[in-house]
This record gives C-alpha cells, structure tokens and sequence, in this order.
C-alpha cells in the first residue's frame, strides 16, 4: 500500500478538528459489557502448589498433567514478568486472582439441554446461539465460560468424519495420549513468565484433532467468556493436524465491564504435520476499560504454531479491539521443507489502550515462506505497537519473508511504534520489509463527505479499508463482523 | 437573468482560515440553466469559495450568507450539503487506499438517493445504473474496481470526479480547476462529459484560470475574482478579454494594486 503522506505542520490546526470529530465518535458504548447473575463456584485467591494440585483434582487428571503443572510452577516461581514490552501498568498481585471459577452445575452435561438456560441465554446475547434449532450454520462451536468448557456443538457430526473437537478437559479424559504427546510441544512450559503461569493453572479451552487427510467440514470455532471480576483466565489451546488434514479455526472472546483488571494469560499451540494446513482466526473484544484507561483485561498470551511437516502451512489471523493491555505474538516456526507461515493482524487502539503485538516468523527448513501483514490503528491517546522477529536459520537455504506493518492514526494524540527484528544466518534467505504511516486526514475525510457519506461512515470506510489486506484473509461472515467490530469502536452512535 | 428564485445565491460572504480572511465579501447569483464561470489568478480564493460553499472544515464563514434554494447552508456538514444537490469537483482529488472505487461511488449515489426520496440501489442495479454514465466519461470499467482515486492519472481522477457528478445529479456543480492537468484527448472527454449534464434544471460554475475550458463550454456569465471578491462579471467575451489583456487591467479598474493576493 501506498503510504499516505503526512499533513504538513502548518495544516496542524485543522487535524484538532479532526481530532475533536473523532473523539466524539469514540465515545463508544461496549454491547458485551452484561455480567451473567450465575452461581459460581471459586476457590479462594492466591497461588500456590496447593492451588496447582487442587485444580488438577477438580479436573480428575491423570499424573503427567499433575507432573507438567507442577513443573511449570516451579519454574515460574523463579521467572520474572517480562518488562521490555511498550506498555505500562501496574504491578500484578498474582496473589489476589481466583485461578479458578465455574459456573456451579452438575460435571459436564450430556446434552445441551441439561445446560443451565441462563448460560445459553448469555451466549445468545453474546450473539453465539448453541441450541440446536439455532446454531450458527456451518460452524461448530465450543464455549468456554470463565473457567470451563459449557458445550460443544455439532461434536456426533464431526465424529463421523473423525474431527475430534471437545474442551481440553474432555480430551485429557478421553484422548490423554494425544494430550501427553503434544501438549506443551510447540510452547515449552517455560517458555516465557506468562506461559509457565498459563501452565501451572490453565483450567480449560479447546482440543482439535484432525486425523490423516481429514478437511474438516465445518469451521470450527470457541468463544470465550470471562464473567467474573476476580477470576483470571487462563486457557489452553491446542490443535493437531495430521498428515495432509486441513481445517479454520475461529476464536472469539469479550468481557463484562468491570472498574478492576482481569488477567487473561493464555496459551495456543498448533501442530501442522506434512502437507497439512491450519488457518487461526481471532477476533478480539474483551473489555478495553473506560475512556479514562479504568478497568479493561491485561491479555498476555503465547500463540505458537508449529509447521513440522513439510509443506505445511500455518496462518494467524488476528482482529484485536479490545483489552487494556494486549501483549501477544502469534509466532510460526517453519521447521518442515516448503512449509508456509502467515501473519494477517488489525490492530486498533481507542482511548487509553496498550497494545504491544506482532509475531515471530522461525525459518528452521529449507524454502520456508513466511508473510507478515500487520495493520496498526491508533485513536484517543492509545499507544500501539508492532513487534516482530524475522529470524533465518543456517538450514533455511532459499528461504522468503516479506513483511509490511502500516500504521494509521487518528487524532493528534494517539501513538504508533514499529519494531522489526531481523536475525539472518543463512545467506541465501531473503527478508523483506516494508512499513508505513499514515494519518486519517482531513482532506480525506472532506473528500468523502462532499459526497454525501456522513463522518462516521466515512472514518469507517477508510479504517475498513486500510484493513482490507488482512479482513479479506478471515472466513467471510468474520469478515463482516471484523468490519461492524471496527465501526462500533469507532462510532458513537451504533450499538 | 430568469425571472425564478437562483439556485444559488451567495451574499457578502466572508471565510477566513485560521485569523487569515480569504474571502472579502462574495457576492453570486446562479439560476438554473446556467452556466457561470469564474476566473481569477491563483491565489485569488476561487478554490476557497468552491471549498466554503461546499462546507470543508478548515474553513470559517465569518459574515454573509450561502443560500441553496433560499436556504442557508452555511451551519451544515459538508454531507447534508452534497445529499441536498450540491457537488464540488475537486482540483486535486485525494487517494483513498483500500476503499473500492465502485464501492464509494454505490454509497455516495445512494446517500443522495434516499435523500430525495428514491430507493436505494442494491449492487446489482447499481452496476447496470453506473454502467450508462461510464460511457459519458468513456472510462474503462476496470477503474471501478481500483481504490479510490489511487495511482490514476490526472486525467482518470477528472474523469472520475465528472463520473461522480453524473451520478450524483446535483443542481449545483461547482467543478474547480477541471482543466488543470489534462491534456487535450481528456480536456475534450471532460468538457463534453459536462456540457451534456448541464441541463435546464441544474447550473454549473466552472472555476479556472484559462481560457481553453470555456471554448469547449461556453458560460453565459464569467466572473473575475480577485483578493477574495468577484470583481467584474460579462459574458462569454470577458473571458477572452482577461486572455488577451491578463488580470492586472481588472484590478487597476477596481484601484486595487495587482499581485497583492495571498496564497491560498
């Protein structure tokens, strides 16, 4: 893309005005911001090896999770919070967060319609229909609520195709040498501070296998929920595709308002064995905290994709709007000959949110390709940054990656940052990177407008369309939300 | 002059931007079925009152009046002003990345569609209803599925913009500078794209410096601007006049000195 140029200083009067125009546009009211009136069950705060063990026993687990808990534990008991990111908050008492809550009801339920209505009706409000007359079309869903999986759809029909796809509980109860084998594969448990903690604690998430030369047949996708103000929540992510197994995978996630931060630390791994192909969606909603920067999730998260075989391919596509504080790098290591890593993100900050994101593209085989697109919107007086690695290994002969960030801001108060990182050690790889930064402009605007098309609609089309090489990368009804999600960030009167 | 209420009726109007007063009291009367011209240097505040009239906010109308059919424009945003039936061609039309020109062209038509009342037009009619005016401009199709005006030439975004207006059916049109940085080929495409809009419902003001738009379109009124007014208005023949003899005789005429006028 073309970098728009930037105003000239002698025109800086007139970007106020549309400074002034925009923060009456972001004054935006957040949709998911109910709190669910459920029964909860919760330990008492804090951390410790008694904590690790006793959520292990709520889970009935098997030893080497028990082992791999503890294990994590006792490194993190030694890391130290990393402190090189772009953003700054206050300390985290990791002592005072509930590292674990469930809404209180019976195990797990047969059937969807033992599940507690009141939990259906909060993912219907959350616009994810899980009862079966209403299901969204074509998409199987798993939803995780605070700490624990709630249902899975469509799992029979999934089956039938040998597509296994349940919560990481189930899995590790009825698949526990898939989870033994690959769980913690792609992501060592020390890896990184808020790994090991995701590690020692993790209560739930999603299991995806697809066996030998399965396309899966449906999307397959979980949204997670955080409902209560106390609980941090920490869940795990893991996918399998075999030998030739294909499947898109889409995850979604929002938050209630609350005037505390929550701790969001999870952890995603993929495994792409030969010729296989996994595309990873997010869309990002959690609660950002008010316009004075109150309240909001701290979202650290580890994503971490292997491509082990070869001719393997592994594409992350992110939409981040919400959180306080986001600190997360979808990351591709390309071990297997010929495979393929991608990185398509949006990135958008309002008011005063922190985002510090990017990936890390690992050239590990020979002819590896990876793209990294990375689409950086900054409104009100936020802060975002791009932060990637492009590292090229000795065996990486032949190897490509073309990287492009761009930046876009709007108002005269908001903050943008690009840090690329390239480490080559093989001389015959090929690393390219271009970046650029551009303002919303007034003329731009004007343009727009002096056709008939309200300042809203107008900033909207012109966001929308600086995104359009990363949404046309998502799964088509994504797209369009992706595109609401950015309007109703944006826009004072939606919603 | 038609014995009808003008169309467009600008009295004493004065802009500034900033502390900077560009606009020194302008005074203009458009009918419909007219086709006015008004010339002046650069710098004179032709394009700030093309930009004034069509409401851009670095601008602040500081005294005066801009009446569209009796009705005082000057408190609305630029895109109620453009729903009512005014269009401004811009002198330099802007890129916008990302934002597909078909796309754009869809929304802007049916914004001013549904503000007189018509229905709006789904993708499909819209493709059949664009598709009759391309040829006016005798653009190739593929510029529709570009992004907005990014990398055309200046010719493409002239075009684009006589696209935009046959679209839009306004009964203003104020087209600034059309004829700047166009060749011949595009000059006449432009001119023509124009003189066959111009009809007995809606009036055109054509801005520019030269003389050569005019001999393709001929005005019924040319006015000459300058240091923020409309100092002189004729016919067809000032316009030759001002290209034989050049601006400085209108000023000595006025008792102004020439060259005082500040860039716009």
């Amino acid at each position: 893309m073309t970098a728009l140029p930037l105003r000239d200083p002698s025109s800086a009067g007139t970007d106020a005005a549309v400074s002034a125009g925009v923060d009456a546009l972001v004054a935006q009211p957040y949709r998911y911001g109910f709190v669910t009136d459920i029964e909860t069950e919760k330990i008492a705060k804090g951390l410790s090896e008694d904590v690790v063990r006793l959520i292990s026993a709520k889970k009935n687990e098997p030893a080497f999770l028990l082992d791999f808990r503890l294990r994590a534990f006792r490194l993190w008991q030694r890391m130290a919070e990393p402190d090189w990111a772009a953003v700054s908050y206050p300390p985290i008492d990791y002592q005072d967060i509930v590292y674990w809550a469930a809404p209180r009801q019976q195990a797990r339920k047969a059937s969807l319609d033992e599940v507690d209505p009141v939990l259906l009706e909060t993912f219907d409000k959350l616009g994810i229909p899980l009862t079966e007359q209403k299901r969204l079309a074509n998409v199987a869903v798993d939803a995780v609520f605070d700490s624990v999986s709630i249902a899975t759809t469509y799992r029979e029909k999934l089956a039938e195709h040998g597509v296994i796809f349940c919560s990481f509980g189930e899995a590790v109860a009825e698949h526990p040498d898939l989870i033994e084998r690959w769980l913690g594969s792609v992501v060592p448990i020390a890896d990184n501070y808020f790994a090991a903690l995701n590690s020692a604690v993790f209560s739930d998430g999603s299991f995806v296998y697809i066996p030998k030369g399965v396309t899966c047949p449906m999307d397959l996708s979980t949204y997670f929920r955080i409902n209560s103000g106390d609980t941090g929540q920490f869940e795990r992510t893991l996918i399998v595709a075999e030998e030739g197994a294909s499947v898109t995978y889409l995850e979604g996630c929002t938050a209630p308002m609350f005037d505390t931060n929550q701790l969001h630390a999870a952890v995603v791994e993929l495994v792409a064995l030969d010729d296989a192909s996994i595309r990873y969606s997010t869309v990002q909603n959690w609660y950002a905290g008010d316009e004075n920067g109150k309240g909001g999730i701290y979202n650290f998260v580890t994503k971490r994709g292997l491509c082990k075989g070869a001719r393997s391919h592994i594409s992350w596509t992110q939409v981040e709007t919400g959180s306080a504080i986001t600190w997360k790098y979808p990351s591709c290591v390309l071990v297997g000959e010929d495979s393929v890593g991608e990185f398509y993100s949006v990135a958008l900050t309002n008011n005063r949110q922190q985002a510090d994101t990017g990936t890390k593209m690992v050239h590990v085989g020979p002819r590896t390709r990876s793209t990294i697109v990375s689409k950086g919107i900054s409104a009100g007086q936020s802060s975002n940054s791009y932060r990637g690695l492009v590292q090229m290994g000795p065996r990486a002969v032949g190897a490509r990656n073309y990287s492009q960030c761009d930046s876009m801001l709007i108002g005269d108060q908001a903050a943008a940052n690009t840090y690329p990182t390239i480490r080559s050690q093989q001389p015959e790889a090929t690393v390219e990177h271009e970046a650029s930064t551009c303002r919303l402009s007034e003329d731009q605007l004007f343009y727009l407008q002096s056709r008939g098309i309200a300042f809203e609609e107008a900033v909207s089309m012109m966001v929308s369309g600086f995104c359009r090489d990363v949404f046309s990368q998502l799964p088509l009804e994504f797209a369009a939300e992706a595109d609401k999600l950015l309007a109703l960030k944006l826009e004072g009167s939606v919603g | 002059m038609s014995d009808r209420p003008p169309l467009l009726e600008i009295r004493g109007l004065r802009a500034a931007v900033g502390d900077l007063e560009i606009l020194r009291g302008v005074d203009l009367c458009v009918h419909a079925g007219e086709i006015h011209a008004v010339m002046g240097r650069n710098g004179s505040g032709k394009s700030t009152l093309s930009k004034v009239i069509a409401g851009h906010p670095s601008y602040r109308v500081t005294a005066g009046q801009i009446l569209y059919r009796g009705q005082d424009v000057a408190d609305l945003a630029p895109e109620e002003r453009a729903r009512a039936g005014l269009f401004l061609g811009f002198q330099y039309p802007v890129e916008i990345p990302g934002v597909s020109n078909r796309e754009f062209l869809r929304v802007a038509t049916n914004a001013r569609r549904l503000a007189r009342g018509e229905e709006e037009l789904d993708t499909f009619s819209f493709d059949d209803h664009l598709e009759q005016r391309l040829a006016l401009v005798k653009m190739d199709p593929s510029f529709l599925d570009r992004s907005l005006n990014e990398g055309f030439s200046g010719g493409e975004k002239k075009r684009n913009e006589i696209l935009q207006m046959a679209l839009l059916e306004p009964a203003v049109a104020i087209l600034d500078e059309t004829d700047s940085g166009l060749d011949i080929d595009a000059l006449r495409i432009v001119a023509e794209g124009v003189r066959q809009l111009a009809g007995p419902d809606n009036a055109t003001v054509l801005i520019t410096h030269y003389q050569r738009l005019l001999e393709a379109i001929t005005p019924q009124y040319v006015h000459v601007m300058a240091h923020g007014r409309l100092l002189r208005t004729g016919g067809p023949e000032l316009a030759l006049e001002l290209e034989r003899r050049g601006y400085d005789w209108v000023d000595a005429e006025a008792g102004l000195g020439s060259r005082e006028d500040v860039a716009v």
